[in-house]
């Protein structure tokens, strides 16, 4: 039986660490708050205090013009209040991070998003032992398998093998996706120019100065329609069926999205080409970092909260659902 | 089944008609027999499995899968085929699934036992991807619903193999899947399949629309248009087939007309529905609505909606192919094969005596059956051609009725039209000063104006409701119908039939479009 209800209470907008006065990811302006990333549902701006990673921070600062943090790096300790605290990586997206805590000789983790397998855009995933971990679940049904991303970036280059005179658009959310499919199409080999959408480029140039290469990349704006046949061009999905995408030449639309693994959410979008390629860890990730860190406890924080906590339940594990609200707005996959 | 499972999900994915085709066309040429015939039967909703049930497919998950995983997974896609295919779990290493046969698994599943069904469909889908396991439920269980019409796979057949589309039409119903005499013929092993003795559909000789031209009486015969479902009766020595426009097979929705037309031949004519309205006479196409695309209709359906054929044509005189001979032939004969249907079911559609042009202008003008749509103009020594042939038959609609309309809410099309706001409901003053919506059109301007309209919703767009734009009320789009209609279903309480942009009446100010009221009157 832990104690940690008695200093670490979830709320609907944020996790609450009593001791330290500080919040994980809060979704309303506070004091202190710690954030695990730079996704709009985790991290917002107005708090007086905030701890991330550098990456983060940098992120914060390009996307809500926030100034200052303080600056925890992958595996250093702090200390709030008799709380320490360190940041271990989530393989999320760049500068992602799960939380450790430690107080009254209890450990807990909470992961905010993560994932397992590789992304040449950030560090993987370090499994942290722990006796409560609070983990995601944006996946959490077992319909959820991601199949192998360089299965889904090959069918980018089979369409733009069988049209040469069109081009690939690729829908992308413009921070972490956007940058992993271009650093998995330079790792199978592609050199050839990629094309930015204009609201890309920022968070692209951020990731390079972080030192993720990205290679030739192109804005559309600056770009003859013809120069782009045969040629992959990303753009935020808000863009897809927009007017911007008449000075493509005849797009085929792809979309980079776990949810493309449902048709009928792929044919709701208008994509022709679902690429699987998720930044969340999938049904089996999520059953399996739970058996591989195996706390006493397993807390479920947002998205298919009852299925996770159901095969917890079925496999002898400890667990509860936390209403947390707000999440899933911008990184949807 | 991977070939085709790949054939599937593209075809979910592909939005043009044209790119559908090629997808299916280059399938049947790569794909052998007799998986290929077994997939385009699929394709068309002409395979049945009647022991295979959804409930086997949840029957063989449930047993797999923990069913309170099962059920919030299946809440959570909207598609049990979807859910369990995706769910099914995987013991093999990646790589390791097989490809099986389509035609051994239709085999299988042609075989099974209704209580052998979900043992079958696990252990198929235990060797199977992701994929796979999909189509493989789709199949079993019918509605692949990949958009793919009848007429639609003839074509792709006729692409594949070099083919006139209407040569393939006249032997396409004789066959049965896996249809190998039409794959032998197509790629040119042997020669035409024979036909004879099954019913099957006869392509349908097409009308041009007659635009300026005027024609003389003497080489024309004139008769109504009737506005219902062109229907093609086949009867055999021991079956009655319909089919409609597109070639499908209609039998289920009309049985009664199948019942009582006891003659052997095949005749051209419309299904109409009586209406009380006329005395008896011919209701509108929107009453004939009620009992399209049933599989089954009720006794009271029936009774509520009664069918009758009107006749115009006949393709066949018993066993006797008449169709070379020329319309005023074919008509004395239809004049006496009429007669020997019950009244009650068949009737002919008669022929409009006019002095001359002018006078059939007039009558044309005078008609405002519900039932009729214009007239139809008939070459007298025709002979009975199937397809669209210039100067045999003409179609002279009636004209248009016109009605100026606000522009309420604009969506966005789809394919080539994603990026534009294309489709535009707009409405009429009541009397109190509000607007209804009575109807919505997607046709009828020009590429540089749909950029003007397009351009004009994104100026003034007052709220958004997911991919629907309220716009400021100040634009009049003049819209020609063909009719309006009473209708439950739209606030203003009318239905347009065909409504198109006809002008955009930047001139006009927004309160002097028409009234609800004004609409209501020319109700038919």
């Amino acid at each position: 039986m832990t104690n940690a209800s008695t200093w670490i209470e979830p709320h609907p907008h944020g996790i609450y660490i009593k001791p330290a006065d500080a919040w994980i990811d809060p979704s309303r302006p506070v004091k202190r708050a710690l954030v695990t990333h730079g996704h709009a549902d985790h991290a917002r701006g107005g708090h007086r205090q905030v701890w991330a990673t550098p990456e983060t921070l940098d992120i914060m600062a390009l996307r809500y013009g926030t100034k200052l943090g303080n600056p925890v790096s992958y595996g250093e300790e702090i200390e709030i209040e008799g709380v320490k605290i360190s940041y271990h990586s989530a393989g999320h997206v760049l500068g992602s991070a799960q939380i450790l805590m430690q107080y009254a000789g209890e450990r807990v983790v909470a992961t905010g998003d993560y994932k397992r397998r590789a992304d040449p855009t950030c560090p993987a995933f370090e499994p942290v032992n722990c006796d409560i971990f609070i983990t995601e679940a944006t996946f959490g049904l077992p319909v959820f398998r991601h199949p192998p991303t360089k299965d889904e970036i090959g069918k980018l280059f089979t369409a733009l093998e069988e049209n040469p005179d069109r081009c690939v658009l690729v829908g992308a959310y413009a921070l972490g996706k956007a940058q992993r499919v271009i650093a998995e199409l330079r790792q199978l080999g592609h050199n050839a120019p990629v094309y930015l959408h204009g609201a890309l480029e920022k968070m692209c140039a951020l990731y390079e100065h972080h030192g993720v290469e990205l290679g030739d990349l192109r804005p559309v704006m600056d770009t003859e329609k013809d120069e782009m046949r045969g040629q992959i061009v990303l753009a935020p999905p808000s863009a897809l069926n927009d007017r911007w995408s008449r000075r493509l030449p005849d797009p085929i639309t792809a979309m980079a999205s776990g949810w493309m693994l449902v048709r009928q959410r792929a044919r709701q979008r208008n994509v022709e080409i679902p690429l699987v390629i998720s930044d969340h860890a999938d049904w089996t990730e999520l059953t399996d970092t739970i058996t591989e860190v195996d706390p006493e406890e397993t807390w479920v924080t947002h998205g298919r909260e009852d299925a996770l906590v159901h095969w917890c339940e079925l496999n002898q594990r400890k667990a509860r659902a936390l209403e947390m609200v707000g999440r899933e707005d911008e990184d949807d996959g | 089944m991977r070939a085709f499972a790949t054939l599937i999900d593209r075809l979910i994915y592909t939005r043009s008609r044209n790119a559908k085709i090629d997808l299916i066309a280059s399938y049947l040429r790569d794909t052998p027999d007799p998986d290929r015939g077994w997939a385009l039967a699929a394709l068309t909703g002409d395979l049945d499995f009647p022991t295979v049930k959804a409930s086997a497919v949840r029957t063989a998950a449930t047993e797999r899968v923990d069913p309170v995983l099962f059920k919030l997974s299946r809440n959570f896609v909207g598609d049990t085929a979807e859910t369990v295919a995706l769910i099914w779990p995987e013991h093999m290493r990646e790589g390791a699934t097989e490809d099986i046969r389509l035609n051994s698994v239709v085999s299988q599943l042609q075989g099974v036992t209704r209580k052998d069904a979900p043992r079958l469909l696990a252990s198929l889908m235990d060797r199977m991807d992701a994929n796979s396991r999909y189509a493989v439920i789709k199949l079993a269980t019918g509605g692949m619903r990949v958009g793919v019409s009848a007429r639609l796979a003839k074509t792709c057949f006729a692409r594949a193999f070099g083919l006139d589309v209407n040569d393939i039409e006249e032997v396409w119903h004789a066959l049965a899947p896996p249809y190998t005499e039409l794959f032998a013929w197509g790629e040119g092993k042997s020669g035409r399949p024979d036909p004879s003795g099954i019913p099957f559909f006869r392509p349908f000789m097409l009308a041009h629309p007659l635009e300026e031209t005027r024609l003389d009486l003497k080489d024309y015969a004139a008769e109504w248009k009737w506005d219902g479902i062109r229907i093609q009766i086949v009867g055999t020595a021991t079956d009655v087939r319909l089919y409609s426009r597109g070639g499908d097979d209609i039998t289920g929705s009309f049985p009664e007309i199948a019942e009582n037309f006891e003659q052997v031949g095949v005749v051209d004519g419309e299904l109409l529905v009586r209406g009380d309205a006329q005395g008896g006479e011919a209701a509108s196409f929107n009453a004939l609505q009620q009992r399209l695309g049933r599989k089954k209709v009720s006794a009271k359906m029936r009774e509520d909606y009664p069918a009758f054929v009107r006749l115009y044509d006949i393709l066949f005189d018993g066993e006797e192919d008449i169709r070379a001979q020329p319309w005023s032939k074919r008509r004395a004969r239809l004049e006496r094969f009429v007669p020997k249907l019950k009244a009650s079911y068949f009737d002919i559609s008669t022929l409009l005596e006019a002095r001359d042009f002018g006078h059939l202008e007039e009558i044309r003008g005078g008609a405002r059956d519900a039932a009729i749509e214009g007239v139809m103009l008939k070459r007298r020594d025709s002979p009975y051609i199937a397809g669209r042939k210039t100067g045999l038959w003409y179609k002279w609609k009636r004209d248009p009725l016109n009605a100026d309309c606000v522009m309420m809410y604009a969506q966005r099309g789809s394919g080539k039209r994603s990026s534009f706001y294309s489709d535009y409901t707009f409405g009429c003053w009541t009397e109190d000063g509000e607007l209804y919506p009575v109807g919505k059109a997607y046709s009828g301007f020009t590429d540089e104006e749909l950029k003007w309209l397009d351009r004009f919703v994104r100026q003034n767009t007052i709220n958004r409701f997911g991919p629907v734009r309220e716009v400021e009320k100040t634009l009049v789009l003049e819209v020609a119908f063909d009719s309006v209609h009473e209708s439950k279903r739209h606030k203003s309480g009318l239905a347009m039939r065909f409504p198109r942009i006809s002008r955009i009446r930047k001139d006009k100010p927004a309160e002097e479009a028409d009234h609800v009221a004004t609409l209501k009157n020319m109700i038919t």
